[in-house]
């Protein structure tokens, strides 16, 4: 492994296998403990730095580092000394005078976390770089598709929604190939970038011709503000086009499984009898979330003196 | 001050003798001599007429934390430049015959180059209405190209009149070809590697189209043109166009999209971040040929200094721009002359003699540049050792900004003396003050 | 990595076999019957907890043959104790093994933790932390195929398959079929470990 997570290009094959081992084990060692602490992180401090809100992927996070009996702080943008203008350098640079040893961050901008890399010597944790990537939300999701369908290769996962402004569809495309699974990217051609034919992907405009063929379908979320910069005409046509409703999930195999990275847009992107059928996995995939992440902080940290 | 240029070759071509006296070159020839001359020894070295570069940002009035009239003249003066032209985008605008002129007196008490004052085209570069823009021509800094440099202007109704208007007193618009509603928050090339990064996207058409437009503009019209930064393939053959059909446009390629490509955003290093954005392979290829045949005129810098802070941040955070001045004359010498693709003659037309023209400043007057090297022309010359090849440090630049983004490169072409109307604003690499 | 796997062939001229096959079986059987001697009628309620990688296997063979003397079946369960090592940072992170309870747990039993070589004692005092955290056995025993002393810590085995006196500098391997294809004990100069 590396010394950073900043992308999922930073994983082999290899390396990503036994990250999803290490969940796997750690997933088994606490299974129906009445402790669910280890001691491997004791004396070490993680930093969740975050410039953006997300409750979700700080707790995670959070718990993650404190299961692993970590020192967790939390360092939000907001109403800090950022918001009075402190660079992301000086942030970094205060951080680790204070004894960090990992820097888990959010940030709006795509390549925070790399600039970061290069100013401080503990590890960094992209936990999602503005439309770059969230290589932890990869590692779940090929987690929970492995758990479900008991392995990646070969696998047939359908990737639905805004690709061009989505970090988890990046991180998605590239560790999901890694692993040999086949990715096949589905939206509006507005919502694809420019370049996606260099992705080791397929691409397609049509939902229903794609779904039948799907061992996975992973929705993504869709803002609504996007339809004002007319990457689509209206939340309506979006969701009828490209939206997994009850009807379309009818012509999924009967083992197939609907993911989401939350949080959903209920109604838009997937409707609610979807949401809460047995084939979605998306509280589910919240679980995961912290065990992968503990075995990412366990891997980058455990052995680093 | 008389100096003896000894043994100089002369645009390449073969060792000759130069005396520079009053200003002027005295004498060209074999084994000259003079009593109480400083001479140089200029064996190996090639003369070349002073150059001229259209398009740089001096940041004075208004950041003079990131670079002075001053440093930017010393920097130029050490890349081998006798004339820059000095972009409006300060602060405040140079948008009066005031600011102008200010910048104008600035240049000429650091005495190191010619200052020759840019004006804004509209007032604030807000793209609204035009500036003063007679006024800044009959002032005393003698405004010639108008841009708003930064910005584009990207009404079309707006640009036409600009075109026709600076007709009156020979001036040329030079456009920031970008169309802004098509690079909205955009970071870096638009293909593959912006869709990988997550870095939005600036399309090569955002800059065509904006070209495309202009050149017929300026061909209904009847005025001149001018192309700041080219920076795509597609640029190249619009331009190549137009001049068959025999628009009135010149175009300038900087330095640094004749070298670098947008791989180099995959650090994430905003050293790297610059408007345009580097682009491909492909791009670059088509830049240093359309500057080998003359589609594009000259070597503009766009030398745009920024302080630590604005270059040592996220990518999106920071300001676009990079160093130039220092490092120009190497870069085409790296991309295009030890290529072939160029010779020292070619050089210096694209570095002097037509950047000259362009800015008007190519007649016999006293800011008189790109003049033949021949008896009786000013002396007004660079001479540079083609074969050192000199690492690039930023901490050794004369600039007061940092953000080369040849740090660490190792690049042809030493200047090893400049003259302004033969007074020496460099010796032995090192700037006279 | 502590029991790595490796070939025959880097078996250096210094290297002394101190258990053969027929050894290792021997030496098993007779740790089956000091178990099964010492449990007495607590013996229902054994549970072998092997410490990977070499120790799961020997706990479930150590199961095996008290089934086959005693004829009562024994449960089998191992405990990785990588995550509760206080030496990660001079070892670096490795992957993960099994932790794998029997379904009624460790509450109220008789564990006896098995391992393959006892050392400095200090994967002992990890895997009773991690003991802790599991259940609260009513005894804890340890079984070790090797000590070849050096401790670091107060621990002692409480049935020990052969005792080797060694130097710091030497290293002792344990090989088993089942993750080596062979059975037999090795001491080699050198390492130190």
């Amino acid at each position: 492994m590396k010394r950073h997570l900043l992308e999922s290009a930073d994983l082999d094959r290899d390396d990503a296998t036994l990250v999803l081992d290490t969940a796997a084990q750690i997933d088994q060692a606490l299974a129906g403990r009445e402790v669910k602490k280890l001691p491997t992180l004791r004396g070490r401090t993680v930093v969740n730095l975050f410039y953006e809100d997300s409750t979700r992927t700080r707790i995670s996070f959070e718990l993650a580092a404190k299961r692993l009996s970590a020192d967790v702080i939390n360092f939000s943008a907001k109403g800090s000394s950022v918001s009075k203008g402190e660079s992301l350098k000086d942030t970094a640079l205060t951080l680790e005078a204070m004894g960090s040893d990992a820097i888990v961050v959010r940030h709006g901008a795509s390549g925070a976390p790399h600039r970061l890399a290069g100013w401080v010597r503990g590890s960094v944790v992209n936990a999602g770089d503005g439309t770059h990537e969230h290589p932890t939300q990869a590692l779940l999701d090929a987690y929970t598709i492995r758990r479900r369908l008991g392995r990646l290769d070969g696998v047939r996962v359908t990737i639905v929604g805004d690709v061009l402004h989505s970090r988890v569809a990046r991180s998605n495309v590239w560790l999901l190939t890694t692993l040999g699974a086949e990715v096949t990217l589905v939206a509006p051609p507005t919502l694809l970038p420019v370049g996606v034919d260099s992705w080791p992907v397929a691409v397609s405009y049509d939902l229903d011709a794609v779904l039948p063929k799907a061992d996975a379908v992973m929705m993504l979320r869709v803002q609504a503000e996007r339809m004002n910069a007319s990457f689509f005409p209206s939340a309506r046509e979006y969701s009828r086009r490209y939206g997994l409703d009850a009807v379309r999930m009818a012509a999924l195999s009967d083992d197939a499984i609907v993911m989401h990275p939350g949080p959903m847009n209920r109604g838009m992107e997937i409707a609610a009898d979807v949401a809460d059928s047995v084939r979605s996995t998306i509280v589910e995939q919240v679980g995961n979330g912290v065990s992968v992440r503990m075995a990412v902080l366990y891997l980058l940290l455990g052995g680093n003196a | 001050m008389t100096v003896l240029v000894k043994g100089a070759r002369v645009l390449g071509g073969d060792p000759a003798d130069l005396l520079l006296k009053d200003g002027r070159i005295a004498a060209v020839g074999e084994r000259l001599s003079a009593t109480g001359a400083t001479v140089v020894d200029a064996d190996g070295l090639v003369a070349l007429p002073g150059l001229v570069d259209l398009h740089t940002h001096l940041r004075e009035p208004g950041r003079e934390d990131a670079e002075t009239v001053e440093t930017g003249s010393r920097a130029a003066a050490l890349g081998g430049f006798t004339a820059v032209h000095a972009m409006a985008n300060t602060d405040p605008v140079a948008d009066t015959a005031g600011v102008v002129e200010q910048v104008w007196r600035l240049g000429r008490q650091a005495g190191l180059v010619d200052v020759v004052p840019v004006g804004a085209v509209t007032v604030g570069l807000r793209g609204e209405r035009l500036a003063e823009l007679g006024a800044m021509a009959d002032s005393a800094a003698r405004v010639r190209v108008f841009s708003d440099d930064g910005h584009c202007v990207s009404d079309p109704a707006l640009m036409r009149r600009a075109l026709e208007y600076v007709k009156a007193f020979d001036g040329v618009v030079a456009q920031h070809a970008e169309e802004p509603r098509l690079t909205a928050g955009a970071q870096m090339n638009e293909g593959d590697r912006s869709a990988r990064l997550g870095l939005t996207g600036w399309p090569a058409a955002a800059e065509e189209a904006v070209i495309a437009r202009d050149v017929l503009l300026a061909q209904h019209v009847g005025a001149r043109l001018h192309v700041c930064h080219v920076s795509t393939a597609g640029s190249v053959e619009l331009l190549r166009w137009a001049k068959s059909r025999g628009v009135q446009v010149t175009a300038e390629v900087t330095p640094h999209h004749l070298l670098l490509t947008e791989a180099c955003a995959e650090s994430y290093d905003p050293v790297f971040k610059v408007n345009p954005p580097l682009r491909t392979e492909e791009d670059v290829r088509a830049l240093r040929a359309g500057l080998a045949d003359g589609t594009i005129d000259a070597v503009a810098t766009d030398h745009a200094p920024h302080a630590v802070e604005d270059k040592e941040s996220e990518w999106a955070q920071a300001r676009p721009g990079m160093l130039g001045l220092e490092q120009a004359l190497s870069v085409v010498v790296e991309t295009l002359v030890e290529p072939g693709l160029l010779d020292w003659a070619g050089v210096a037309d694209r570095m002097s003699v037509r950047p000259a023209a362009i800015g008007r400043l190519d007649g016999a007057g006293d800011r008189a540049h790109g003049r033949p090297l021949a008896p009786g022309e000013p002396a007004t010359l660079l001479l540079v050792d083609p074969a050192a090849r000199v690492p690039v440090d930023p901490a050794a630049l004369a600039s007061r900004s940092r953000n080369t983004p040849y740090a660490g490169r190792e690049l042809p072409g030493r200047v090893v003396a400049t003259f302004l109307r033969g007074e020496a604003t460099v010796l032995d690499g090192e700037a006279v003050r | 990595m502590a029991g790595s796997r490796e070939p025959a062939a880097s078996r250096t001229s210094t290297a002394g076999v101190l258990l053969a096959p027929a050894d290792v079986a021997r030496v098993v059987d007779r740790m089956a019957h000091q178990l099964i001697e010492k449990a007495g009628d607590a013996l229902a309620d054994l549970v072998l907890i092997g410490i990977p990688t070499r120790g799961a296997p020997l706990a479930r063979r150590l199961a095996a043959r008290v089934a086959a003397f005693s004829g009562t079946a024994v449960d089998v369960g191992t405990v990785d104790i990588t995550l509760y090592r206080d030496d990660l940072r001079l070892r670096g992170v490795r992957a993960l093994e099994d932790t794998l309870l029997p379904a009624q747990g460790i509450d109220g039993r008789l564990v006896v933790l098995v391992d393959d070589v006892l050392f400095s004692g200090r994967s002992v005092r990890a895997a009773l932390d991690a003991l802790r955290d599991l259940g609260r056995p009513r005894a804890v025993q340890l079984a070790v195929l090797v000590d070849r002393g050096h401790r670091e810590l107060p621990i002692r085995a409480d049935y020990v398959g052969k005792n080797v006196p060694t130097s710091r500098a030497q290293t002792v391997r344990v090989h088993l079929a089942e993750t080596d294809g062979t059975d037999e004990v090795l001491v080699t100069e050198g390492e130190g470990r």
